[in-house]
């Protein structure tokens, strides 16, 4: 993340704190009223109608609670957001469904934020993990982590690292018919040769025919975070992997 | 028809000559062409040529390649006539190719009807020819011949109805004056057929169903009214033994797959080898793998004919690797059983008795919750050509090894067109080539060339291989062998022990069959890897 964006978190959050809270009740109803009156148009996040982001507060002709509930009630004149029959107290539910919708957006932005920094600082994760062009190559890059993998799965892999190895993320010890041993993160391999990435990064492609032993290795080479991250540093950094869905 | 040249097709028409029957059937004396889909019709996939050897295999090199215009598998094997390759470009485009450049001078373009559905790729395995006269058969079910010379189509016959479920994927074969097929829809509640067609005229000459109707011998073996949708297709080339003028064809799995118990009985001829009168179709006689076969093991391998001494005396053998795991040995005049034993891992059966049944494992049935069996369902082997070297007098089975899958059975109701399998089967190794190579695991199983002595029915060496291989075999009088694997290599063995002599990596995943042929005496082999043809020959 940015600069830029964390300026503009700071200044979002500090609009929503100018907001009013809103009853649990409310947000459930409002949820109730977007889907059927709003969805259809703005899309589940909001964000279908160009120019508006209405879960992450982004309206064009609005800014309190009030000029919203007017908005859905009244509609915008010459443009395709009609007017509704909802009752004010239900448009107000609606905001209220908006607005939290938008408080958690920035509460998971800061939380991603705190993530971020532990992977690129206190973790070292980069030391070995390459996220979008930057960071290590001997272990497996984690720019799509998140697409493929359940959050739970990751904090796993992050606290027990050998609780499970996915296939692809293996790696092999090789030692060599001259007593030379290799070890590496598994690229790929057949029946006449093997490639693998050694600790230092670099791409290694062995002959099988030139090898004494062949194996993979039964530990991971990531080391447990176990008591290492204070229990919201872990929840951070789950939250930050979580997000990385690919470039 | 695209014309390419003209003066091409001129050139091709001069070159080439008429093929008869004698000359297929004499194929082993012009080792220079490749006559039928295995090179002959005893099936042996053998080439007597022998420039190609094993001190210089290693000068190889490749001397043409002709790319597919499509990305489905190429499963065809070419046949070589006097200097021209004709080959099926998939589904069902037939390329005539000079063989010593990879030139092309005709395209002749079917379009399959939308109907078509065959289950498992739109692929065919290659062509017949009779005269100057090319067979294919389409996967929309029909038989269409060709002129050699101009890839124009002469007859056009329906075979059956694509939009039950009815494909062919085989290469024909010529017998005498007719072009037998069979066809393909197993998957489907088909009930499967081999058939005979006037070579000149697309007339059917006769029909032999794989499931006998009502009132005929075998009925019985299916409960109820399962018979009548009950699969035993035909989807690979079957073998002709002059003497006897008996032709022999493998008959595919009964039908629903996996699910059994609403067609109580062995399911005849499902799962069998017929011998049939080549003149009339009539059954002379059966010898049945799998009895109610509940593991899809098709009985499709390429019967392989071959000569040999046999406890003391000589015999007409068959050599059948089958998918259900079991080498056979059979006696192919009276179809005697003569030998069977396992050639990779097996947990169905616990072994055949005395007349080749197998003696099922007991609990080994596809059961709701799944039951691990080996082979899983690609089986032992598939459809991938075995060899048999008269010269080595050994038989190699392409093979799949430790290799299983949860059985699952569940209620499955015949509708027409439809996929009827009865359960499934998920194998963490996937049935056509698709994950990554870092995520193979060697407990999942492993592609291995298994060299057998069909006179022990014992494994002699073989060559294992990382990968699972979807690739045919083909020996040479040199004592070679060359196939291929899903990983693209093309591999050259010493057919005597096994001995890699020479690899190269095509790109992309082996799922033909090699053969050779030569043109002006030099010797050239030829495979299909991805979509595309390659052809080499010594530098």
């Amino acid at each position: 993340m940015g600069m830029l964006r964390f300026v503009l978190f700071a200044v979002f959050v500090g609009a929503l704190c100018a907001q009013q809270s809103y009853r649990p009740d409310d947000v459930k109803a409002g949820s109730e009223l977007y889907a059927t009156n709003c969805m259809n148009c703005h899309g589940p996040d909001g964000e279908a109608v160009s120019g508006a982001d209405l879960m992450l507060g982004k309206f064009r002709r609005a800014a309190s609670d009030g000029e919203l509930v007017g908005i859905i009630t009244g509609g915008i004149p010459a443009t395709a957001m009609p007017p509704s029959s909802l009752s004010a107290t239900q448009a107000r539910t609606i905001v209220a469904y908006l607005r939290s919708r938008a408080a958690s957006a920035v509460a998971d932005a800061a939380s991603l934020a705190r993530g971020r920094s532990v992977f690129e600082g206190k973790g070292g994760c980069l030391g070995c993990h390459r996220v979008r062009g930057t960071g290590g190559l001997t272990g497996p890059d984690l720019t799509s982590i998140g697409s493929f993998r359940k959050p739970a799965d990751v904090e796993r892999s992050i606290v027990d690292p050998n609780a499970e190895i996915l296939d692809e993320n293996r790696t092999l010890r090789a030692v060599t018919k001259d007593g030379a041993t290799i070890t590496g993160r598994l690229l790929s391999y057949d029946t006449f040769g093997v490639q693998l990435v050694d600790p230092k990064g670099r791409l290694v492609s062995l002959d099988r025919s030139n090898l004494r032993e062949l194996a993979f290795a039964k530990q991971s080479p990531m080391p447990s975070y176990r008591g290492k991250l204070a229990s919201m540093e872990l929840a951070d950094l789950v939250a930050y992997l979580a997000s990385l869905k690919g470039i | 028809m695209t014309r390419i040249a003209f003066a091409l097709v001129i050139a091709a028409s001069a070159a080439s000559a008429q093929v008869s029957f004698d000359r297929i059937l004499h194929a082993g004396q012009e080792p220079q062409n490749w006559l039928s889909y295995s090179g002959g019709v005893e099936s042996q996939r053998y080439s007597a040529l022998n420039e190609i050897k094993s001190g210089n295999v290693k000068d190889l090199e490749l001397k043409w390649v002709f790319q597919a215009r499509s990305t489905e598998k190429f499963e065809a094997t070419a046949l070589v006539v006097d200097g021209i390759l004709y080959t099926v470009q998939a589904p069902n485009d037939v390329v005539a190719i000079d063989a010593t450049t990879g030139r092309v001078f005709w395209i002749y373009s079917y379009v399959p009807s939308t109907e078509a559905r065959p289950c498992c790729g739109r692929v065919n395995r290659g062509l017949a020819i009779l005269g100057n006269t090319l067979f294919m058969a389409t996967i929309d079910a029909h038989l269409i011949a060709l002129d050699a010379k101009t890839g124009q189509a002469i007859w056009d016959t329906e075979i059956a109805k694509p939009e039950a479920g009815y494909a062919m994927t085989l290469a024909p074969l010529v017998v005498k004056d007719k072009v037998i097929i069979g066809t393909a829809g197993g998957e489907y509640g088909i009930r499967g057929f081999i058939a005979a067609y006037d070579a000149q005229t697309g007339k059917e000459a006769w029909r032999f169903y794989t499931i006998p109707g009502p009132g005929e011998p075998g009925n019985q073996t299916w409960a109820g009214d399962s018979w009548k949708h009950g699969g035993a297709s035909v989807w690979m080339t079957g073998s002709y033994d002059p003497d006897l003028n008996l032709t022999y064809w493998g008959i595919g799995n009964p039908g629903p797959d996996w699910n059994g118990d609403n067609r109580a009985g062995d399911n005849l001829y499902s799962d069998c080898v017929v011998a049939l009168d080549a003149d009339t179709g009539k059954l002379k006689w059966y010898f049945q793998f799998t009895p109610h076969d509940e593991f899809d093991y098709d009985a499709v391998q390429v019967p392989v004919l071959a000569q040999m001494d046999w406890q003391g005396r000589q015999r007409k053998v068959m050599l059948w690797g089958n998918r259900n795991g079991f080498f056979y040995v059979l006696d192919r005049t009276s179809g005697q059983f003569l030998q069977g034993k396992p050639f990779t891992k097996v947990n169905w059966a616990t072994g055949l008795d005395e007349r080749g049944r197998p003696m099922r494992a007991p609990g080994m049935t596809p059961s709701q919750e799944g039951t691990r069996i080996y082979p899983g369902p690609v089986g032992g082997t598939n459809w991938y050509s075995p060899s048999y070297s008269p010269h080595t007098g050994l038989f190699y089975i392409p093979t799949w090894d430790g290799y299983s899958a949860p059985y699952v059975k569940r209620k499955d109701e015949y509708k027409e067109g439809q996929l009827y399998f009865g359960g499934n089967a998920n194998s963490p190794v996937p049935a056509l080539r698709g994950l990554q190579f870092n995520n193979r695991n060697e407990e999942d199983g492993f592609g291995v060339i298994r060299a057998m002595d069909p006179k022990s029915g014992e494994k002699k060496w073989e060559f294992k291989m990382t990968e699972m291989t979807d690739s045919g075999i083909l020996t040479t009088a040199s004592d070679l062998l060359f196939t291929g694997n899903r990983e693209g290599y093309f591999l050259a063995l010493d057919a005597r022990d096994g001995t890699l002599l020479w690899k190269v990596l095509l790109g992309s995943h082996v799922s033909s069959g090699p053969m050779s042929y030569s043109v002006g005496g030099k010797q050239y082999v030829t495979v299909a890897a991805g979509s595309s043809l390659f052809a080499f020959a010594l530098r």
